[in-house]
Order: structure tokens, then sequence, then C-alpha cells
């Protein structure tokens, strides 16, 4: 930090503008809450870590059975197991991480009323906080891939493109639904129904295809449908629908604008609201 | 040089209306907006609270609870925004509202220390470089990866203070911290305090330990109600708050005369606490004299009256009772009148801390009356200002005793060889 940075305090400013270069600064204290987080989610759990293995598997175990038993979902080349299993770890990568984010200002609260730094650090904290059980989901689907025999294109390389594209998602969801909750703690109990309709409406364990060609434009605008499109044409070498994906992408950036704007805009007054 | 400048600083809080939690309370509020606003109750924390304070100087703030003193430091750490006015702040700011800020109980003490560090805004490898200090410091060196939810409090108060204490920003900016904990780890903590007040930083200091006020800061402002009700020297601020705040004042007027203690012989009109200029004053350099100025009526020629007062600390422990043994008046009859008597308690003896007097009246020849005896007249407090040249000499810390006179002392080398 520089010697004399001189701080003005002033009442509410109209300025919308994210300080970069104080996000910046405080580029450590986002690790160590992140690092937080991990450290803490796993400790006094008897298997720890194996839970993040396990929820993904055992899901699409269930998936499998009803969706491949009961109805059947014509998921072209791609095995079943591997269709949901690259659905659902993004899934429970957003589930998990926007359902911690939302609770994360109201649980910090005695961080928020003691000390000064931008308050987007919290949320974004609980969503990176998520990131290694994705990393460790991703192994495993690796794994299974092998084990089916997929053949890797260079589609693959895009693969990561799509996980930052959920990350940004997730983020947006995150903080726009942690400062609702400062101010309406209904958001807490709202959620789970959203995230129900959510993932119902969400491409997760069903592929696009089920729907007329003409219908499924309309999907994209759910921006979780071209991740898991993208992610999924990327990882088993299928075509892209490139007019769905950049709607999803162009949405999860106007997305990510938006909850950034109202996050700044309630900030101030999040000290006093908590 | 000006380092921190607040401009009409305010802050206005809304108690009720304004801050629904649901969401139904605020949808509700759409269709009744008028009603509303009716029991919308305001409250201002702050009122037009300007002050600037330069480069090195620790500022003590104080006031009763409610008077605005931690709205004003939240407000200058930038946890909340002022409804009008502006401050600026010149430097890297470190904010000590709470102790233990950021602690997670589930992590060990090693850990604490990297994330609560973090948390108050030092870099990681500032936290490497200190991490050793900070756990001698704490005394923890065998409990340091023991996670904090099995520390006893002390052992958790002293790691959050410990890492608290190696903090360092330009100004530092200390709620009332220092309340928690046992008493020795409380004086490590203010001879730390000091220390890094004499290395020339600037330190906003909130506390009700007026001893410590004293003792740490060089000036001091006073709130009441939100607002400054005085700015100055930290010993007449202090003063001045203790004289409002305490119901014992260093003057009492009886002016009905039915309710002033009194006998047949003699009736009480006024006591006051001086100084050596004869000024009603209620703080006292530990160096300078104390007065306790008696008025009083004697209804009756003929009797022998003395005036008695006892003095006792703010622990109610008795310290010594004074009266009237000059050889002028000690077997003297005074006539009918109104006199005025003053016992000079010399400087250099009181300990630091406040006092309370009893007045009384008493006879002892031809033989012993006791007229009256009102209790808790008056008071008044005794600060050491510092200076190097009272019975603390170099010592800045806490002292215990009642008194503290100062004393001659001798020493002489008695030989020059040593005995093996």
């Amino acid at each position: 930090m520089p010697e004399h940075q001189i701080i003005r305090i002033e009442p509410e400013n109209a300025r919308l503008r994210l300080d970069f270069r104080e996000l910046w600064n405080y580029r450590e204290l986002l690790y160590f809450l992140t690092w937080r987080d991990v450290k803490v989610r796993y400790k006094q759990t008897a298997i720890g870590i194996l839970w993040v293995i396990l929820q993904p598997l055992l899901t699409t175990a269930i998936f499998t059975i009803i969706f491949t038993h009961f109805a059947r979902f014509e998921t072209l080349q791609v095995p079943y197991p591997l269709f949901a299993l690259s659905g659902l770890l993004i899934w429970l990568f957003m589930h998990f991480s926007i359902t911690m984010a939302t609770n994360s200002l109201v649980s910090n609260a005695s961080l928020v009323t003691k000390v000064y730094f931008p308050r987007i650090i919290i949320p974004t904290a609980s969503v990176l906080g998520g990131l290694l059980d994705l990393i460790l989901g991703f192994l495993i689907l690796f794994a299974m891939m092998f084990y089916y025999g997929i053949n890797i294109t260079w589609k693959i390389l895009l693969a990561p493109l799509f996980v930052l594209e959920a990350i940004v998602l997730t983020i947006s969801f995150s903080i726009f639904l942690s400062m609702l909750n400062v101010r309406f703690r209904d958001v807490k109990f709202a959620l789970p129904f959203f995230l129900q309709i959510w993932m119902f409406v969400s491409p997760i364990f069903y592929p696009l295809d089920v729907f007329p060609e003409n219908w499924r434009i309309l999907f994209y605008f759910n921006p979780l449908s071209g991740i898991l499109e993208g992610l999924r044409s990327s990882l088993f070498g299928q075509n892209f629908d490139l007019v769905g994906i950049s709607i999803s992408t162009l949405l999860i950036v106007f997305l990510l604008i938006m909850s950034t704007l109202f996050f700044k805009w309630m900030e101030s007054e999040i000290a006093d609201l908590i | 040089m000006e380092v921190i400048r607040a401009e009409n600083l305010s802050k206005l809080y809304y108690l009720g209306g304004l801050r629904h939690n649901s969401l139904r309370d605020t949808i509700a509020s759409i269709f009744k907006k008028h009603k509303l606003d009716l029991h919308k109750q305001e409250l201002w924390a702050l009122r037009d609270v300007s002050f600037s304070v330069r480069d090195g100087e620790t500022l003590g703030i104080i006031g009763n609870n409610g008077a605005g003193k931690s709205t004003l430091l939240k407000i200058l750490s930038r946890i909340t925004k002022p409804t009008s006015g502006r401050a600026e702040i010149c430097g890297r700011v470190g904010s000590l509202l709470e102790i233990g800020t950021g602690f997670h109980s589930e992590l060990s003490g090693r850990e604490n220390i990297f994330l609560s560090g973090a948390i108050l805004g030092m870099k990681r490898k500032e936290i490497e470089k200190k991490f050793d200090e900070i756990v001698a410091f704490a005394e923890l060196e065998r409990f340091i990866d023991v996670p904090v939810k099995h520390y006893s409090s002390g052992m958790y108060m002293r790691l959050a203070f410990s890492v608290a204490a190696h903090l360092e920003p330009e100004i530092l900016i200390v709620d009332e911290v220092l309340a928690v904990g046992d008493m020795a780890f409380q004086k490590k903590c203010l001879n730390k305090m000091q220390d890094t007040n004499q290395s020339g930083r600037t330190v906003l200091f909130v506390s009700h330990d007026m001893l410590a006020i004293t003792r740490i800061c060089n000036r001091a402002i006073l709130l009441s109600e939100g607002k400054i009700v005085k700015e100055g020297n930290a010993t007449d601020v202090v003063s001045e708050y203790i004289a409002s705040s305490s119901k014992i004042s260093h003057e009492k007027i009886y002016d009905d005369l039915k309710s002033a203690p009194s006998s047949e012989y003699v009736r009480l009109r006024r006591v006051r606490i001086v100084n050596e200029n004869r000024e009603t004053c209620g703080s006292f350099d530990i160096r300078h004299p104390i007065g306790i100025e008696v008025t009083y009526e004697v209804l009756q020629d003929g009797h022998i009256l003395l005036p008695n007062f006892q003095v006792y600390n703010q622990n109610r422990v008795h310290l010594f009772t004074i009266q009237d043994v000059s050889a002028e008046w000690r077997r003297k009859e005074k006539t009918k009148g109104e006199y005025v008597s003053t016992a000079w308690i010399p400087g250099n003896l009181m300990a630091e801390g406040s006092f309370l007097v009893n007045v009384a009246f008493v006879t002892y020849l031809p033989r012993q009356i006791l007229h009256f005896n009102a209790l808790e007249v008056v008071g008044f407090n005794v600060f050491d200002p510092m200076t190097g040249d009272t019975a603390r000499g170099d010592y800045t810390g806490h002292m215990e005793g009642v008194v503290r006179p100062l004393v001659n002392w001798e020493t002489h080398r008695k030989s020059i060889s040593v005995k093996a």
C-alpha cells in the first residue's frame, strides 16, 4: 500500500464504481477467507473429504437407475452416468455455493460490523471455497470417461471456459442473494424452492434434445443451460450450439454486472442493517 | 501534520420504522407509508462532530454509554457511513473494535493468527515475520496447534490481543477492548499500547477507564448525546467528565437551612474542594495540595467546635481522618457567626483515583460530642501527569496501594567488595 494514501469518508456516494485497486490490495484476505471456509467445512466429520466424492457419485447412481430403467433419455453417444455426473458436478457446486454464500454476510456479521474490507470478498470466498470439491469431482469424471472409453477431442480445451462461466454465474447469484438476505431474511427460506425449480428447468439429468428444436432456444435464457450444454459438448466432443451458448454467456455477463451494482448500492448500509 | 480531520460528522439512525427485516414488512409499508412515518423514531447518534488529530497524537474519546463513541469509531473505521459531514484520514488505519475479530473456534491458534491478522489488515509476510513474537507475547507456545475452542477464555483473549498488538498501522483505532482479561495481562497490554504511542503512532482510544485515558492520551474529547461537549487536555476533559457523571460533585451548598446537617451548636453551609488558588476544583495533579473547605455557622457562643473529615477511596476504603488540631482553634471556644475552615492534604500523598469526603463536627472538651457526620458530601480525583518527578518515577503501569507518598530515599555503599 502506498505510504500516504488518503481515505475519504463521505455520506452515501452515488458513484457505483468498483474499486479494483482496493480489491487487489485485499486479495490475501480473499485467500484467507476461502482457506478458512475449506478448512472448517469438514471439521468434526467422520469421513471428511470423502463426502466430496460420495455426494456426486451417489446422486449419479440414483439418477442412472431412475432415468435408464424407468424413463429413458436419449443422451446421444454419451453413456448416461457420464452425462448425469458432468451436469451434477456443476449443479452441486452451484447449489452448495449459493446456499452457503447466501447466508455468508449474515453469518459473518461480527466481521462486517467490526472491520472494514470490501464486503464482496465474503460471498466470493464462500463460492471459491467450493472449488476444491469441483476439482476433485472432475478428477472422478475424467477417470470415468477413461473407463467408458470416451474419445477426447480438441474441444475439451474449451471446457475450462464453461467451468469459469459456472463460477461467474454462481458468484453473481451469491453476491446478489447474500446482500438481499441481509435486508430480507426471507431469502434463506425461499432459496431451497428457487434452487429446486432451477434444477428441474435445467438440463442436468435430461438433455435439451428431448424438446422440439424450435423450443430449445428458450431454454438458453436459463444461463445454466448454455454452461451445461457447452461443457458436455467440449467434454464429449459434440457440436456446440453456438447461438444458445452466446445467449447464455451474454446473460451471465449481464447478471454479474447487475448483481455487482446491486451489491455496491447496498454495501454502505450493510453494517446498520445486519 | 493533521492525519485525521472530521468535519460535521453526523449519523442518523431510525428506530423501528425503516428496519424491516422481512419482505412482508416492506410490502406492507408500501401500502401504509404514511402510518409508518408516524412511529418512525429518529436518533442522532452523532451530531456535527468536528475535530482533528495530529500525527503521533493519542486522542481519548470518553462519554457515557450511548454518547456516540462507538458510532464515531465505526465511521472512522469505514464500517458505516455518516449521514452527513465528511472526514479525511491520511495513512493506513487499523481498527480494534472487538477482541478476537475473525477468530474461528474450530481453527487452531496458529491458523487463527493468520486469519485474524489478515482480517485486521496484516500482510501474510508480516504475519510470518512476527509469528513467534505474537505467540510469545500471548504466552501460548505449548497450545498453538490446539483448536481455540479448547482454550480458556483467558488464553483466547491473550491470543486475540497479541495479534492485535502486533498490528502496525499508522493510525490505530481502539474501542474498549482492554476491559477484559486478568489484571496482569491488562497491564501488559496497556504498556504495549504505550510503546505504540511512543513510537509516534496516532491512536484513537475509547475507554471507560479514566486512569488509562489520563495515562495514555495527550488529548481527549468528551461526547454527550452525539455532540462534543468538551475537548482539550486529557486530564481536564476527564475531570470534567467525572464531575458531570458522578452524583458527588466537588462542591456542595446547603441552601435549605432545615435540611443542612446541623446540631444545636453548629450548622453546615457549604463544603468544597479547592486548589492552591482557592478555586473550586475536582481534579488534582498528584503533586499539588488539595484543600477541603467547610463553611459553617456557629449557633451558640462558647463551645469548642472542630471540623472533622474522613477520606475514602473509590472502593470505600477509609484512608484517613483529619480534624482541626491547630494550636489556634484546638481548645478555643467559638463565638456565634459564620466560619470557613480549610484542611490541606499535601501533594504527593494521595494515590491516583477518585476520593470521597465525609464531613463531621466534633467537640472533645469538656465532654465528647459528635454534632453530625454528613456522608459522602464531596469528592475529587487525583491523576499523575507522568512527568517522572512523582512516586511513580519512570514506571507507567498500574500501581497498587491506597496512598502514594513521595518519600526520601538514602542509599550508601557500605563496602567496595562483594562477599562471595
